[in-house]
């Protein structure tokens, strides 16, 4: 059964790397400034997925605490673009 | 993770598999829809039911090693629900509003993708 | 004189803990401080208070939340793996009149809305009588109408209202 599931958690991994990659053409290619922005937004959640996969893996909560951090800093960073996209500013006087 | 018990690693092998090919699934719909708006839908996938899936199995074979249950996964699951419909009603408002005033600047084009 | 939002102080020190991994005297005491000081600058944040009715109804809501998720999960999956013809799929926005106009109940709509793919919230109009969705999959109207409607709706304006 720990074979089948170290199986498991190398699918997965490959999974989201592949999500990961698919994100990135999308980063580069796409035809619209919000087209690249959902992309990494995109990107950083499988990236995030990625973390937790490495810390099922180890065993080590120390991923848990990189991947809180990404969702954090993942989210703002979204945020800003998304807003920069509709009003031209980051932050509004 | 040398032998951990069967009640944790039979549904964690299954929810990562799912968790994993959903995601994937999201991330091929980002580069095979057609439009923007279309492609929104993509990635929530990946929020929803990936996430859901590798945390449920993070906290069981978290709870398998350490012998006690462990409740710091939520946080996460909590962190991008409120998150993640935030980033995404600003990121259609925003692709809304290009559209509008991409048509308005050339209003030879037949608009696409608005409705008012 | 404002009420105290004791739950929201309650859930940071929860959060605090949590975060923490320990329940140690030093930290709790830590948690306390940091969420009466963060509760203080959120309260001019927030100037409208919940007022929660027939709490009990959160459960089947939450049940038919995370049924619709898996649900619908499925359905875009199939639509973007090419199982259904590509022709037969028509994505476009969608007018729902709404009824709710409490600001919790509509955050909470929002957050179901997004969260179900296949469905994402576009617009709400200025009145808020009028919620415009955009639907991946838009076969049937007044079926995604009677969902919004009486499924996620009907239990929040119950809620809340």
């Amino acid at each position: 059964m720990t074979t089948i599931f170290h199986f498991a958690v190398d699918f997965a991994q490959m999974c989201f790397a592949l999500a990961m990659v698919c994100a990135t053409i999308r980063l580069i290619t796409g035809p619209s400034a919000q087209d690249r922005v959902l992309a990494f937004d995109s990107l950083y959640i499988s990236g995030m997925l990625t973390l937790l996969m490495l810390g099922i893996r180890s065993g080590s909560t120390a991923y848990f605490d990189m991947a809180l951090l990404i969702a954090l800093f993942g989210f703002v960073g979204t945020m800003a673009l998304a807003k920069f996209l509709l009003r031209g500013e980051v932050i509004e006087p | 993770m040398s032998d951990l018990p069967l009640w944790a690693t039979l549904p964690a092998t299954v929810l990562l598999v799912a968790g994993g090919l959903f995601a994937l699934t999201g991330a091929l719909g980002l580069l095979r829809l057609p439009d923007f708006f279309s492609r929104m839908h993509g990635p929530s996938m990946g929020n929803t039911i990936g996430c859901g899936c590798v945390l449920i199995a993070s906290m069981l074979t978290a709870s398998a090693v350490t012998g006690r249950l462990a409740i710091h996964e939520p946080l996460i699951t909590l962190f991008i629900v409120v998150s993640s419909p935030v980033t995404s009603m600003l990121l259609m408002r925003a692709a809304r509003y290009r559209d509008r005033a991409r048509n308005a600047v050339r209003p030879g084009r037949a608009p696409e993708s608005t409705d008012d | 004189m404002k009420r105290v939002p004791v739950v929201l102080t309650l859930t940071l020190i929860i959060i605090w803990l949590l975060l923490n991994g320990t329940a140690s005297p030093g930290s709790i005491l830590l948690g306390v401080i940091l969420a009466v000081l963060l509760m203080l600058a959120a309260s001019q944040f927030r100037p409208v208070r919940p007022r929660l009715r027939r709490l009990y109804l959160v459960v089947p809501l939450f049940f038919h939340v995370v049924v619709d998720v898996v649900r619908s999960n499925i359905g875009v999956a199939r639509i973007v793996l090419g199982m259904v013809s590509r022709d037969q799929v028509r994505s476009g926005f969608l007018d729902v009149p709404l009824d709710l106009r409490d600001p919790h109940g509509l955050a909470i709509l929002a957050a179901i809305i997004t969260s179900t793919p296949g469905t994402a919230w576009a617009d709400l109009s200025a009145d808020g009588a009028t919620l415009t969705l955009h639907v991946l999959d838009l076969k049937d109207e007044a079926e995604w109408i009677r969902i919004i409607k009486y499924r996620y709706e009907s239990p929040l304006r119950r809620i809340f209202e």
